[in-house]
Parts: C-alpha cells; sequence; structure tokens
C-alpha cells in the first residue's frame, strides 16, 4: 500500500513527499525527520520568505507612490488638499489609492474577485442558454445557426481559451516536427539540405512568426467565417514550438545506437520494420525530450501571441488589464502571471509523466 | 573444392593519412560446414573486427570472404551473431528480442509454433523465469545469454561468436560451455567462436586458432585438438593430452605476446626479475 503510493508519488515528480510517509509511519525517525526538514519544511519556509519580501517590496513602493501622490496634490492645490489627500489614501479610498506593485493581500483580493467574476459571468451564460434553448432547437430545425452567448468572457474561460490554442499549436507542432525530424534524421543529405532553414528559422521571434502567419492566413482564409484569430495564434504557437522537437528527433533518428542498427543490419529487417521496430522505439526518449521543451514554449510564447492576435486568451486578459488600469488591475495581471506560472509547471509535469511512460530506460 | 566459409587475404584497417591503422592484415582461413573453429587473442588485437568481417557489417578493404563460393555482400540471417555487447533491445522483453529475430527468419511459421520455438530457446538458456523481463532488469550475464538464444533460435548456418561468456562467472560459463558443446553436436552448425579463454577454446572447437597482437594481426599457427565428440568437461580436463594443447597454445601466446612488447620500438629499463605467473591462465581480457 504504501510503496504503491510512494510509487504514484514519485511517479508524478513528487517523490520528496517520501519521507514525510515514512516519518508517519513512524520509520528511520532520525533521518527522515532531517530529510522532512530539507525536503519539505524548508521550501514552505521558503514560500512564506519570498511573500514577506514581497510584502515588504510592495509596502515599500507604496509608500513612495503615496508620498509623491501627497506631494503632488500640494505642489498643485495645497496644504488643505494634501492632508485631505493623504487622509482619504490611508482611509482605503479606491479612487485615490496610489498606483504600485501590489502586495500579497492585494492579488489574494485580486484572485476573488477574478473568482467571483467567474461565477458571475457563468451564471448570466447559464441563464442565457436556458432562455435561448427552445430558440435555438427551433432554428437549428430550421437550419439556422444558433444564437450564442456573445459577453464578456470570464477569467477561467480565458484560461480554457489558452489551453485550448496551446494544444492545438502543440498538436500542430507534433504533427510537422515528429515526421520530418524521422525522414531528416533518416536522410544525412536531406539534413544537410535543409540545415540552414532550421538554424534561421529556429530562432525566429513568435512575435514574427505571428506576423507571417497571419499574412498567409487573412489571404487564404479571406472567404471563411472561421475563428481567424484562434487559428493564426495556434499555427504561429505551432511554428514556434515546434523546433525542439525536429531537432531532437532528427537527432534522435540519426544516433540510434550501433549496436541496434547492426541486429537490424544481421536480421535484414526491411525498411519499414526498421524504421518501426527499431530506429523510433531507440528515439523515443529524445523525441520527447523534444515534445516537452516544445509544450513549455508553446506555454511561453502563446501569451505574447495572443496578446499581439487579440485572440482571447489569458495573453489579451493581461493586456486588457494593463490598459484598462483599474485599481485592482495590477494585484489581477500577478494573479495571472501565477496562474501562468502554475499551469505551466502542470504542463510541464503532465509531460514528464508521458514520457516516462514512453521512454525504456527508466524502468 | 572451396571451403564453406573462406576468407582470402583479408585485410582491413580504419581512418586514413596519418590516422590509419592497420587492424587486420592478409587473414587466409578456410572453415569446413559444420565445423567449430575457435579464435583466441588478445584484447584490442581485432577479434570483433574480424567477426563483423564475417558478419557482413564491415566489408574488408582488401580479399574477400566467401561462404558457399559466393561472396558475402552484406549481413544476413544466415550467419547469426552473438554480439559481445549483447546488443539486445532495451525496450523490448525478453521474449520479444527473440520474437523479432524469429519473426524475421521465420516468417510463416504460426504464432503457436513461434511461440513454442522462441519458448525452447529461452528454456534452453534457463531464462524462463525472466521471460517478460527487459534487458535493463537483467544481469550482464543474464543479457549476454538472452543474445545467446536469440542466435541460436534464428538457426543460422554459421553462428559467429563474439565472446560470449566472457561476462560470465566460472560456474555458469561452465554450464554454458557445455550447453553450447550440445547445440553443435546435435545441429552440426558452423561456428566461429572468439574467445580469450584458452581452456574454452581447447574445450569446444575442432581448432584453435590464434590471432597475433595488433596493429596488423594475422592468424597464427593453428592448433588441431582431437578429442572426441560429445565432449565432457570433466573427462577432458583430467585428459593428459589437455593439459599438453593448453600448454603449447599458451606458450605459443606468450611468445608473440612478448613479441608485441618489443615491437613497439621503445626502450624500457626493466628490472632484473624472472616473470612468474600466478596463475596458468594468460592475461588475455
Ligand atoms: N569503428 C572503428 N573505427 C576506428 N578504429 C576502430 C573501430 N573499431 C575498432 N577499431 C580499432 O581496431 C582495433 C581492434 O578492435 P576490435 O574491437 O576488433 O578488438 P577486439 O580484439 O575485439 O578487442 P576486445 O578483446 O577488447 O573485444 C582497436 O585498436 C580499435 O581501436
Ligand atoms: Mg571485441
Amino acid at each position: 500500500m504504501d510503496s504503491k503510493i510512494k510509487q504514484a508519488l514519485k511517479w508524478i515528480g513528487l517523490g520528496f513527499l517520501e519521507p514525510l510517509i515514512n516519518l508517519i509511519r513512524g520509520k528511520e525517525v532520525q533521518k527522515n525527520t532531517r530529510l522532512v526538514l530539507r525536503q519539505i519544511v524548508v521550501p514552505i519556509l521558503s514560500v512564506f520568505i519570498f511573500l514577506g519580501a514581497c510584502d515588504y517590496g510592495a509596502q515599500y513602493l507604496y509608500n513612495i507612490e503615496r508620498e509623491r501622490k501627497i506631494e503632488k496634490t500640494r505642489a498643485t492645490l495645497g496644504d488643505a488638499e494634501a492632508l485631505k489627500m493623504q487622509q482619504s489614501i490611508d482611509a482605503g479610498d479606491l479612487s485615490n489609492k496610489p498606483n504600485s506593485l501590489p502586495s500579497p493581500s492585494d492579488v489574494k483580493n485580486g484572485a476573488i474577485a477574478l473568482w467571483e467574476d467567474h461565477q458571475m459571468v457563468s451564471a448570466k451564460k447559464k441563464a442565457f442558454e436556458e432562455k435561448t434553448a427552445a430558440l435555438n432547437k427551433q432554428r437549428k430545425a430550421a437550419g439556422q445557426d444558433p444564437i450564442t452567448y456573445t459577453g464578456r468572457p470570464s477569467f477561467v474561460d480565458q484560461i480554457i481559451t489558452s489551453l485550448k490554442t496551446v494544444f492545438a499549436g502543440f498538436l500542430l507542432a507534433a504533427l510537422l516536427a515528429i515526421p520530418a525530424g524521422i525522414v531528416l534524421g533518416l536522410s544525412p543529405t536531406l539534413r544537410s539540405a535543409l540545415n540552414w532553414v532550421i538554424q534561421i528559422f529556429k530562432p525566429v521571434s513568435p512575435v514574427v512568426w505571428l506576423l507571417l502567419v497571419s499574412m498567409v492566413v487573412k489571404t487564404v482564409l479571406a472567404n471563411s467565417t472561421s475563428d481567424k484569430s484562434f487559428i493564426i495564434s495556434f499555427i504561429s504557437v505551432g511554428l514556434c514550438s515546434m523546433w525542439a522537437t525536429l531537432v531532437n528527433t532528427a537527432m534522435g533518428v540519426s544516433s540510434v545506437d550501433k549496436d541496434y542498427l547492426n541486429v537490424s543490419k544481421v536480421l535484414r529487417l526491411g525498411v519499414f520494420s526498421n524504421v518501426f521496430k527499431v530506429i523510433l522505439p531507440a528515439s523515443i526518449p529524445m523525441i520527447f525530450t523534444g515534445l516537452r521543451i516544445t509544450l513549455s514554449v508553446s506555454w511561453m510564447v502563446l501569451i505574447a501571441i495572443e496578446l499581439l492576435a487579440q485572440s482571447p486568451g489569458l495573453g489579451s486578459f493581461v493586456w486588457e488589464e494593463f490598459q484598462n488600469g483599474a485599481n485592482d488591475s495590477n494585484a489581477k495581471i500577478i494573479v495571472a502571471m501565477f496562474v501562468i506560472g502554475f499551469i505551466g509547471f502542470g504542463l510541464d509535469r503532465l509531460m514528464m509523466v508521458i514520457q516516462k511512460f514512453a521512454s525504456f530506460d527508466s524502468k | 573444392m572451396a571451403a564453406f566459409l573462406e576468407l582470402r587475404n583479408v585485410s582491413k584497417g580504419y581512418g586514413s593519412g596519418e590516422n590509419r591503422v592497420e587492424v587486420l592484415k592478409n587473414i587466409n582461413l578456410s572453415i569446413e560446414e559444420g565445423e567449430f573453429i575457435a579464435i583466441v587473442g588478445f584484447t584490442g588485437s581485432g577479434k570483433t573486427t574480424l567477426i563483423s568481417l564475417i558478419a557482413g557489417l564491415i566489408e574488408p578493404d582488401e580479399g574477400e570472404i566467401l561462404l558457399k563460393g559466393q561472396k558475402i555482400n552484406g549481413p544476413g540471417p544466415d550467419r547469426g551473431v552473438i554480439f559481445q555487447n549483447y546488443s539486445l533491445l532495451p525496450w523490448l522483453s525478453v521474449f520479444g528480442n527473440i520474437e523479432l529475430a524469429v519473426k524475421q527468419v521465420f516468417p510463416n511459421m504460426s504464432p503457436v509454433d513461434r511461440a513454442d520455438h522462441i519458448a525452447k530457446y529461452i528454456e534452453m538458456v534457463n531464462l524462463t523465469p525472466a521471460i517478460q523481463k527487459k534487458p535493463s532488469e537483467l544481469s550482464g550475464g543474464m543479457r549476454q545469454r538472452v543474445s545467446v538464444a536469440r542466435a541460436l533460435a534464428m538457426d543460422p548456418e554459421v553462428l559467429l561468436m563474439d565472446e560470449p561468456l566472457s561476462a560470465l562467472d566460472a560456474l555458469t560459463r561452465g554450464t554454458l560451455q557445455m550447453e553450447i558443446e550440445k547445440i553443435w553436436y546435435e545441429s552440426r552448425k558452423t561456428v566461429v567462436l572468439i574467445t580469450n579463454d584458452v581452456d574454452e577454446g581447447i574445450l569446444l572447437a575442432d581448432r584453435v586458432i590464434p590471432l597475433t597482437p595488433g596493429p596488423g594481426a594475422t592468424l597464427g599457427t593453428e592448433y588441431k585438438i582431437g578429442f572426441s565428440r560429445p565432449r565432457d568437461k570433466a573427462a577432458i580436463n583430467a585428459d593428459p593430452n589437455f593439459k599438453k594443447e593448453r600448454n603449447d597454445i599458451i606458450n605459443y601466446l606468450d611468445e608473440i605476446g612478448q613479441h608485441r612488447s618489443v615491437n613497439n620500438g621503445e626502450e624500457y629499463v626493466l628490472p632484473d626479475l624472472q616473470p612468474k605467473y600466478l596463475s596458468t591462465k594468460l592475461p588475455l581480457i
């Protein structure tokens, strides 16, 4: 039972919890206490220290902004107004709140506000759907498009949109890069013929890809009703992130252990068997390393691309909040930052688990 | 009449220009069908290179290799190879590794027959309990046994073995030597065994042929081993002829081995000591 839990924890990369289980079971108390201290207590402490430092920093910047605001009022409107301003700020009046780095508690409030907003928006959406359900049935029967909710998306909706875009981009990258990588890996001639393409396009910035893709998509899909901004952003994400998989696959395929190739040669395996039974399985670990990098690159460039492509998602959320400049906008941006970070971390872990499943040398 | 397997003036080197190393020089060897040949040689002298040449994995720079009068043209399943470093595919189980070979060599075998065939060879090397294990879960010796089973299951005309037992402990080694002897006796395959163990060569082979130290290694004086078949390890060990053969071969290797150290051109000031062999085995590995 215990060993199963430990195994599972290790698989998802939480192996550091193992000493805690041992400690609870009373095994090797001294050693496990030390391990628990180092692997669990110290990281948690460091989180608090981090929060404390943020709080201090935020307070410090807040005070500078506050002084500046008061001094400015004093300079333009006189001492009486300055005093009023000071009282108003210290009383927590939102309209006069100095705009600076939000403190951890501001961020917490921002998160709560976003969550409440999400519940409100989804309630609205649900109500709308209930209201239009009957009508939509009629329209469907008549061959018309259903009426859809066009209100403002909530934060959670934005996250889901971003995830969809990233997965579409990731799939595109995998579908392009793995077969291309295999072909390149098998043929040294093609490899040297196309090396310059890879070397030149690999470092191109996401922004340029986006512009390039939109040039093409705009023309190709000029008359289509499909969601162009989504298509543009996922294709750009795919093109930006596919290079890691392409290079790793080609490398894996071209550097298969000579011993394995000797086995294949002695058995006189055909081209098909040679590729699918020897070369591909041998390069799976490299391919997955590439895919893992591709997924994290996708997630990283996605935000920038959404921001520019005006397509809904976390990127545009951050941008809108920044433009908006409401008193809790900064806090919401920080919330988004953490959400982006955690999702990126989660995606990476997910890929790691899949990679472990797929590779033969980890068992 | 041409021999079953014949090497004519085969030479092989690696690299070019200043980095050129002649590994094998003027190798001549004729092997009759059903003969068991052992080649003993020093480490790095080119034993694996020789096996790879016969297997067709590399091509000779000069000379030719004929199998049944036909010049060999690349590798093929008619020459089963037991590689020195096992060469098992790590993503396949013991069964899967052998299955890949058997499927390729006997494409028309029914699945049931095939499973039986594979199981028979796994049983032969005593690996039935590990049949579903991956190579990474096996010890070095077990991996080598899988490699032996894979080559045997292909039922090749020529069996090329590159130090197949060198990673095994003495006991398992003895058992597998007898296993190889039995298999050979039953199937009368043509076998080329590379070994660093003179005893093993004498025990198993019809002829023991030393490979001189490289660079430019070539085959030395051959020793015919006349013990009757099937052979029995205990009986042979007790045979006075065995001691004699072994001493002859070891003395010969010793001689060419000393030649090697003189040959490298540098002069060493040696302390005035008499060499003394604590064990009768030469430090060949
Ligand atoms: N692919 C290669 N490229 C260059 N040199 C090589 C290559 N393969 C082998 N050699 C060289 O050829 C020589 C003989 O190598 P080989 O592997 O045949 O020796 P060996 O007798 O099998 O040694 P061991 O007893 O250690 O297995 C060595 O000096 C080695 O460095
Ligand atoms: Mg070797």
